[in-house]
């Protein structure tokens, strides 16, 4: 896969995935191998092997976030445990009531679930969010009715890394005594969350974005006050507790446990460390005049710098440093040219949606990763916005707002 | 979605990037497109005796963008100006080998030329 002759690209791109920590594939390797058993078989050594490894990975992923290891259920990654979440208790409490509350801003893992339970008669209320990113808790606790079965938000934004004040969101949720589901697939790698300071009766989590592998997850499903119960989407040979049926992904367990455990023990080294990087990448572009961050200014992950170049298109602006990976602020890539629903849903305006990029650093980011990666950028900003017409307008002073612009 | 070799030589060399001067009757400019759609074209031409002698483009949009347009100021230069409004956008499409999504780009520059065409004969009727 590696060519010596082209020259290594740079991975900013850790909230679209993260490498597998090293640590991780060689604790997952003997499970491929040797014990290659399925943990349901209780007959012999290898069914045995496996059920330690499972039963030692669950202890793991519950030490990360305070819960119980009997409350986790083993999915195939973040969007299957978002789906079970809302579905599982959607449908389990239908007869209770069929409203949901969630915001604008969900990971369409959650979005596009809630979206269908509309087609079926649900009801939504769709919180909107500030230019920031973050919801209105008293429009939360507004939101709220009798009838209400789940409020579903996000905890960091994989778009724009803004943090919702997830325990405050908790404790309205508590107090109204409608089940929580936290989506917690990005940030568990740096932030600390505890299911019970957090007041989360439903949390997903997501190998593959804590340095993991890809293809597994967790649901923590509460057990007690309130006992949350699922109805599950698969049916099958019974197993973890009948939420999730079929035989579990032992290797992809074992790896995502070993993940957990690394997170807990160098979350914090990580977080400064990255927070410090890219604090470090962030100022060298505001340097730059008519440039943006979007998310929030401070309640942020660690990792996220979304920004936007003014007068610069982004799709450019990557081509502009091939050897930086990067993820697009915008959807320019597709045909429809739709912005995403999380900046529409910040109300940033149409032009810059399409000026802005993501970067996304991890536990692997260096510092010489960081310098190289700012200078090309702004190399790559400097060049395009001798070639844009738009900036060219601008520093002739001409309002660009109020021009009609031909299309079709 | 990897980039054809023409399109990243147009964009790591841009032929003709640049301004002519918009007030000179000379000159006609073309400007397509909208920030909000993510592509604005700029083409300028330069003409003497119905024969296009310069052309200039700045463009903000993709990396198809820029070279549709940066093709686009290249292959005029010299034209006609009939022979220039008869470029078609899958000429463009054709040479850069761009794909699907990306056609909106060429349509784009060729609005672009006849565009500026348009502004230099309106200033011409003047
Ligand atoms: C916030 C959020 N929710 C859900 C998911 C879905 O997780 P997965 O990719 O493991 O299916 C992701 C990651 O893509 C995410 O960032």
């Amino acid at each position: 896969m590696s060519d010596s002759a082209t020259p290594r690209v740079f991975y900013f791109d850790n909230y679209a995935s993260t490498r597998t920590d090293p640590r991780v594939v060689e604790a997952m390797l003997p499970y491929f191998t040797e014990a290659y058993g399925n943990s349901n078989s209780r007959s012999h050594s290898y069914g045995w092997k496996a059920e330690e490894g499972i039963d030692q990975a669950r202890e793991q992923v519950a030490a990360l976030i305070g819960s119980k290891p009997a409350e986790l259920i083993f999915t195939s990654g973040g969007t299957e445990s978002c789906n079970l979440a809302v579905f599982g208790v959607a449908r389990m409490y239908a007869e209770k009531g069929k409203h949901i509350v969630t915001s604008a801003v969900e990971h369409r893992a959650v979005m596009d679930p809630i979206r269908q339970l509309e087609r079926e008669g649900w009801d939504v209320t769709y919180l909107p969010v500030d230019t920031t990113g973050l919801i209105d808790l008293a429009e939360l606790e507004a939101a709220i009715r009798e009838d209400t079965t789940l409020v579903s938000i996000i905890f960091g934004n994989n778009e724009i890394g803004t943090q919702q004040d997830s325990k405050a969101i908790g404790a309205i949720c508590k107090d109204k005594g409608v089940v929580f589901h936290l989506d917690a697939c990005t940030g568990l790698d740096t932030e600390a969350i505890n299911v019970d300071e957090h007041g989360v009766d439903l949390l997903s989590l997501s190998g593959h974005k804590i340095y993991g592998p890809k293809g597994i997850g967790a649901l923590y499903v509460r057990r007690r006050r309130p006992r949350v119960r699922l109805q599950p989407m698969m049916l099958g040979g019974g197993q973890e507790r009948g939420m999730r049926h079929g035989t579990l992904n032992v290797p992809g367990i074992v790896g995502l446990g070993k993940a957990a455990a690394l997170c807990l023990e160098e979350r914090d080294a990580d977080r400064a460390r990255i927070l410090g990087l890219r604090n470090r990448m962030e100022a060298a572009f505001m340097e730059l005049e008519e440039v943006y961050v979007n998310g929030h200014p401070t309640q942020r992950l660690p990792g996220a710098l979304n920004v936007s170049f003014n007068y610069v298109e982004g799709e450019s602006l990557m081509m502009g440093m091939p050897n930086v990976a990067v993820s697009s602020g915008s959807a320019c890539t597709s045909a429809t040219l739709e912005p995403s629903h999380v900046m529409r849903a910040l109300g940033v305006s149409e032009d810059l949606v399409h000026t802005s990029i993501r970067f996304s650093l991890g536990r692997f980011t260096t510092d010489e990763e960081v310098d190289t990666a700012t200078e090309q950028c702004l190399a790559s900003a400097q060049k395009l916005r001798d070639m844009s017409p738009l900036w060219e307008m601008f520093k002739e002073g001409i309002d660009l707002s109020a021009i009609e612009w031909k299309h079709d | 979605m990897a980039y054809s070799d023409k399109v990243v030589d147009h964009f790591d060399n841009p032929r003709n990037m640049g301004s002519l001067d918009k007030n000179s009757t000379e000159v006609g400019t073309g400007i397509v497109g909208a920030p909000e759609c993510g592509d604005v074209m700029k083409l300028q031409i330069q003409v003497e005796d119905d024969r296009i002698v310069d052309a200039k483009f700045k463009t903000f949009g993709c990396g198809s963008a820029i070279a549709s347009s940066s093709l686009a100021t290249e292959w005029v230069k010299g034209m006609t100006l009939d022979e220039a409004h008869n470029i078609k956008n899958t000429d463009i499409v054709q040479e850069l080998a761009l794909p699907p999504v990306k056609i909106h780009c060429s349509v784009l520059a060729e609005e672009a030329i006849k565009a500026a065409i348009e502004d230099y004969q309106a200033k011409k009727a003047e």
